[in-house]
């Protein structure tokens, strides 16, 4: 950037004018520099405060028994994880069912078929829909979509709260990430390639799906985690939806309480400071962040390697 | 690929095969993204269904039958009215009301109101969706009259005046969401109080000052991967730095400000708010960076050609000349700060709170942990009573989101005009 060339030849001043001291700059600098190391404070923090609970937790229950046991009581101690992990697994399963292959439907129809006039109006609803609260889609999962779900499956086989009716709505809220990031990596594809194609004779169909999806695969590779970490850390539909009791079952139509439900109905109840269930829940935390931070920077390593291809 | 082309006919008809799968898929894809446009319209439909339609009320005493001579309640005079109350409330409780301002002297809303909450005591005994009330309206009316004794059946529009107005209460005739959406302004505005400027300033940190070192990439990464930690880990945050480490600050008690009634308890408006402030840091340096990335350089050029130091040029001109982005990127937090639910359940949001909020050391309760409440009771009735505060918050959300594309608009003419 020209600006800091500029200013690295100001660093090293011809006439003595430049070296006059500005504690006010200076001290101006600091501040802006502590703001900025704020975000380094903020995930200290996080895995501080995750971390110093987490460790006073596995100090009475082994790594082992909380990664393995298949039973979460914490009325008769036991902490076992699967039960929930499981449930967030079925739920975030179901979500991107429906929302990888409409997402990825939604991205080509807009990059390679619509018209830019509907393509300016779809982009906008889209990022509507992605602006609505959670809590509203929790309560559309639970006074929509499950009563719904229980007409066509049965009364009987479905559950009033069920990891389905909360994973498919979960889908609808990921929708609009998937396609506006996927339409990203598919209009970022040259257009060298599609018109080579289009020299060949391939028509629209074949261009897309032989030549613009596979180029953009990485992309959308990085979509789908993304959207994945999205699903697992997602809290109010689930919450609202899925269930309230941990429950060790990969039957979409039961209820089962995920590892974000399970945080926010402990935590929303009254909790006393030190309690095993206080303790429990940071060390659930702690691997939900762990997984979701895992999957956010496999996503965008993802991204950066895919875009350094074509630039 | 052969050498040697297939015969003329086959790759006609080849040809023909390929147009055909071509128009096929077409449909498929249009069908995908009319079915995805759909979700966003049965999404909005299922609340506005909620929040309309046919309520059944039962009062405790007929309303006709404390008329003596014929006649609607409201069509007596003050006097009459004074008359149905000392009749029918106990002589305690007349006496009491009395004593708080004279009966007589009150108004004629007032006293429908006393009669109304003390005698009728009005209860909903079965409530229909928008979709019943409109599309089997006599079905409605039919199972209103044959499954519950009596009861008057009226049209409720769940968003209205009182909804707005009254406090949380355990009727939901009566119940409303003033202190919720007091809350939530309460809590945003001291969010972005605290974030705003932060960001602002970590941004330029990092647009105009930081050399491109490892120290300052790795904040950058640090940014990003922070704006994708779900919000819930915020609210882990946030309960153990805020509500229980800083607890004598948060409660207000290390200033002697403690709000009235509370415990030494950090569950106030101020964790709520530097958590989420916190969780929206990371929008407002994004868009704050963006914004400066899109001043010219010759802007800062001159500026410092002239004399300017750093920060004259920051100040004076790069700020200045971002502001309508970096306000947008304000906008967006703001609207993700009040969509936030899961964050303020963990923090430690009121479960039941019938008074306003009165500062940044009192409990907090807000429009989005409010309907969450509401939707998990069992009560149909408050069910409906969620879907009208989700269309209060869905206006609100839809009023930010508009000002931001007007905002754009008018960034974008002002540029149009000066090119």
């Amino acid at each position: 950037m020209g600006f800091r060339k500029a200013s690295k030849r100001s660093d090293q001043p011809a006439w003595g004018l430049l070296k006059r001291p500005r504690p006010g700059e200076t001290i101006i600098q600091s501040l802006l520099f502590f703001a900025a190391s704020i975000s380094i404070f903020t995930t200290f923090g996080i895995v501080a405060s995750l971390g110093i609970e987490a460790f006073t937790f596995f100090k009475k229950v082994s790594l082992v028994e909380f990664l393995t046991d298949t039973v979460w009581q914490p009325a008769i101690e036991r902490f076992g994880i699967l039960p929930l992990l499981s449930a967030t697994l079925v739920t975030s399963f179901w979500a991107m069912l429906l929302a990888l292959p409409l997402g990825l439907v939604v991205a080509i129809y807009l990059s390679e078929y619509a018209p830019r006039k509907i393509r300016n109006f779809l982009k906008p609803v889209l990022e509507l829909l992605a602006g609505i609260p959670t809590v509203v889609y929790g309560y559309f999962a639970l006074n929509t979509v499950t009563p719904l779900i229980r007409n066509l499956f049965g009364q009987q086989r479905v559950d009033v709260y069920n990891t389905l009716s909360a994973g498919l709505v979960m889908g609808i809220l990921i929708l609009p990430l998937i396609a506006s990031m996927c339409e990203d990596a598919l209009s970022s594809v040259p257009r060298s390639l599609k018109e080579g194609a289009y020299a060949m004779g391939a028509n629209k169909l074949e261009v897309s799906l032989t030549v613009v999806v596979p180029a953009a695969f990485s992309g959308i590779a990085a979509a789908f985690i993304l959207g994945l970490s999205r699903a697992v850390g997602e809290t109010m539909i689930v919450a609202m939806a899925a269930g309230a009791g941990p429950n060790l079952t990969l039957n979409p139509f039961k209820s089962a309480e995920t590892m974000t439900g399970h945080i926010v109905r402990i935590s929303g109840g009254d909790l006393s400071y030190d309690s095993m269930d206080y303790q429990s829940l940071f060390a659930i935390a702690l691997v939900l962040f762990i997984v979701t931070l895992g999957l956010n920077m496999l996503s965008s390593r993802i991204v950066r390697r895919f875009r350094e291809v074509y630039e | 690929m052969s050498s040697t082309l297939p015969a003329a006919g086959r790759l006609d008809s080849r040809l023909e095969e390929r147009r055909r799968k071509s128009g096929r898929w077409k449909i498929v894809f249009l069908t995908c993204t009319i079915v995805s446009i759909f979700f966003l319209a049965a999404l909005l439909a299922g609340i506005v269904n909620q929040a309309f339609g046919y309520v059944l009320v039962q009062t405790e005493i007929d309303p006709v039958s404390l008329v003596s001579h014929g006649g609607s309640l409201e069509g007596q005079d003050i006097q009459d009215l004074n008359l149905i109350l000392q009749e029918n409330l106990s002589r305690r409780l007349y006496r009491k009301l009395d004593a708080e301002s004279p009966l007589a002297n009150r108004s004629k809303t007032e006293l429908l109101t006393i009669i109304d909450t003390e005698i009728l005591k009005p209860h909903v005994v079965a409530t229909w969706s928008l979709f019943e009330s409109v599309f089997f309206k006599n079905a409605v009316i039919e199972s209103a009259g044959r499954d519950y004794m009596g009861g008057s059946l009226q049209f409720r529009s769940w968003v209205s005046g009182s909804l707005l107005a009254n406090s949380q209460s355990s009727d939901p005739l009566r119940s409303g969401i003033r202190g919720a959406i007091l809350g939530s302004l309460l809590t945003i505005f001291f969010t972005i109080l605290i974030a705003l400027p932060l960001g602002v300033a970590a941004a330029v940190w990092l647009e105009e000052y930081a050399k491109d070192n490892r120290f300052n990439r790795m904040i950058r990464t640090n940014i990003y991967n922070l704006a994708g930690v779900p919000s819930i880990i915020y609210g882990m945050l946030g309960l153990a730095l805020f509500v229980r480490a800083m607890a004598p600050l948060t409660s207000g008690a290390t200033f002697g400000v403690q709000a009235e009634g509370s415990s030494l308890d950090g569950r106030t408006v101020i964790s709520a708010s530097l958590s989420l402030a916190i969780l929206v840091l990371p929008i407002i340096i994004i868009n704050a960076q963006e914004a400066m990335r899109a001043v010219p350089q010759g802007l800062r050029h001159s500026s410092l050609a002239l004399g300017a130091t750093r920060w004259q040029t920051v100040w004076h001109h790069v700020l200045p000349a971002s502001a309508d982005r970096i306000l947008t990127g304000a906008v967006l937090a703001i609207s993700r700060a009040l969509g936030e639910t899961a964050p303020l359940v963990v923090v430690g949001a009121s479960t039941f709170l019938s008074m306003d909020p009165s500062g940044p050391f009192s409990k907090f309760t807000t429009l989005p942990i409010q309907i969450y409440q509401w939707s998990a009771r069992p009560q149909q009735e408050f069910r409906n009573l969620a879907a009208g505060a989700i269309i209060v918050l869905l206006i609100l959300l839809l009023s930010l989101n508009a000002s931001v594309i007007l905002m754009r608009n008018k960034y974008s003419d002002k540029k149009a005009a000066s090119q």
